[in-house]
């Protein structure tokens, strides 16, 4: 019987299947372009687990249970709409009208959607796998991918940044909401956490004429209409700020 | 202060994942294939400097409905300062909420 041998042989070919694997997998990286994507996305993702604490804290104080913060960031994965929801519950408004406004801060997600949908073929090709995809449609995502000139390193750029940001946010999540009210997060300057990374992401997209005319005309349209329109609809007006590229 | 759980706030967690999912899921997969005409595809490509610089706005200027000026815009400032010089994306947040905390201190 040769059984005695068998698994020691089957392993080290396992084992060097699996270097194999490991090399070919991270082998990207020794081009300096797919580097620089990858390190965007990963301390964005850094970035955006440190927003993620405040988010904990917040929900666990406005009411929420750690669980229920938790299925929050692990289901909703929208860090606006998850603020203004729980903030509207800590406040004492309605669930529905917690709902409300949350769904309307989601909906531009849906736009984002729009701007991906031309490249979803190469991001994420198979239906299964589109469907998963969807989850990690949203603001950073949308951003680092549209911010990359080739199909192969917007699908980097969506992938590493949706999976690293969905492990540092609910990570994040977590930990402040096991925290709960023993941090403050506005002490730390917290809140403005989510608008300074929003800035660095913002820069590659006012490279053109036509990216500086539609930022500057999306924060205006949306700081007019903030003071007289209900939670989220002045973000949905400032997309209308696109239509710039109507023009040309 | 730790408030009270509402009742049903469940619900309204589930609500807002199949919500915020069903937004999500609309262009890449429903929409998906199709090719879309040119000036649409530029006006999409637009879509993440106009929204994030609306966020931006929002999140700086703004508590609820009302537009106000506090700690944040000093965190702004910073931000912008050092974006524009090129700081890592880290190193940017960190500034600005150091720079908020500062002004919120004095």
């Amino acid at each position: 019987m040769t059984r005695g041998l068998a698994p020691t042989k089957c392993c080290t070919e396992f084992f060097s299947e699996f270097i194999f694997c490991v090399k070919r997998f991270f082998a990207p990286l020794a081009e300096p372009a797919v580097r620089r994507v990858v390190i965007a996305s990963l301390t964005l993702g850094g970035a955006v687990g440190i927003f993620a604490l405040s988010f904990g804290v917040a929900s666990v104080s406005a009411g929420a249970s750690v669980w229920q913060t938790c299925a929050l960031s692990l289901f909703v994965f929208t860090g606006a709409s998850q603020f203004s929801a729980m903030s509207v519950v800590g406040a004492g408004g309605s669930l529905a009208a917690a709902f409300g406004g949350a769904a309307l801060l989601a909906a531009r997600n849906f736009v984002y959607g729009l701007a991906l949908s031309s490249s979803a073929k190469s991001m994420a090709g198979s239906l299964p796998r589109r469907i998963f995809a969807a989850h990690f449609v949203i603001d950073e995502t949308t951003a680092l991918a549209l911010a990359q000139e080739s199909p192969r390193l917007r699908k980097i750029a969506f992938w590493t940044t949706g999976i690293g940001l969905f492990s540092f946010w609910n990570l994040g999540t977590l930990i402040g909401a096991l925290a709960g009210s023993a941090i403050d997060p506005q002490k730390f300057g917290l809140d403005i956490a989510f608008p300074a990374a929003f800035i660095v992401m913002l820069l590659p997209h006012l490279r053109s004429k036509l990216g500086r005319q539609a930022a500057a005309l999306g924060g205006v349209l949306c700081l007019i209409s903030i003071s007289f329109l209900p939670i989220g609809i002045p973000i949905l007006i400032a997309a209308c700020a696109v239509l710039v590229g109507l023009r040309k | 202060m730790i408030n009270q759980a509402p009742a049903h706030l469940w619900l309204m967690i589930i609500a807002l994942a199949v919500t915020a999912y069903l937004f999500k899921i609309f262009g890449l997969v429903i929409l998906g294939s199709r090719q879309l005409p040119k000036v649409f595809d530029r006006c999409l490509g637009l879509i993440p400097a106009a929204l994030l610089a609306a966020l931006v706005a929002k999140d700086t200027f703004s508590i609820g409905q009302s537009l106000v000026i506090d700690a944040r815009v000093a965190g702004f400032a910073v931000a912008v300062i050092a974006a524009w010089r090129r700081a890592p994306l880290i190193v940017v947040v960190v500034l600005a909420a150091g720079a908020t905390a500062l002004v919120r201190v004095i």
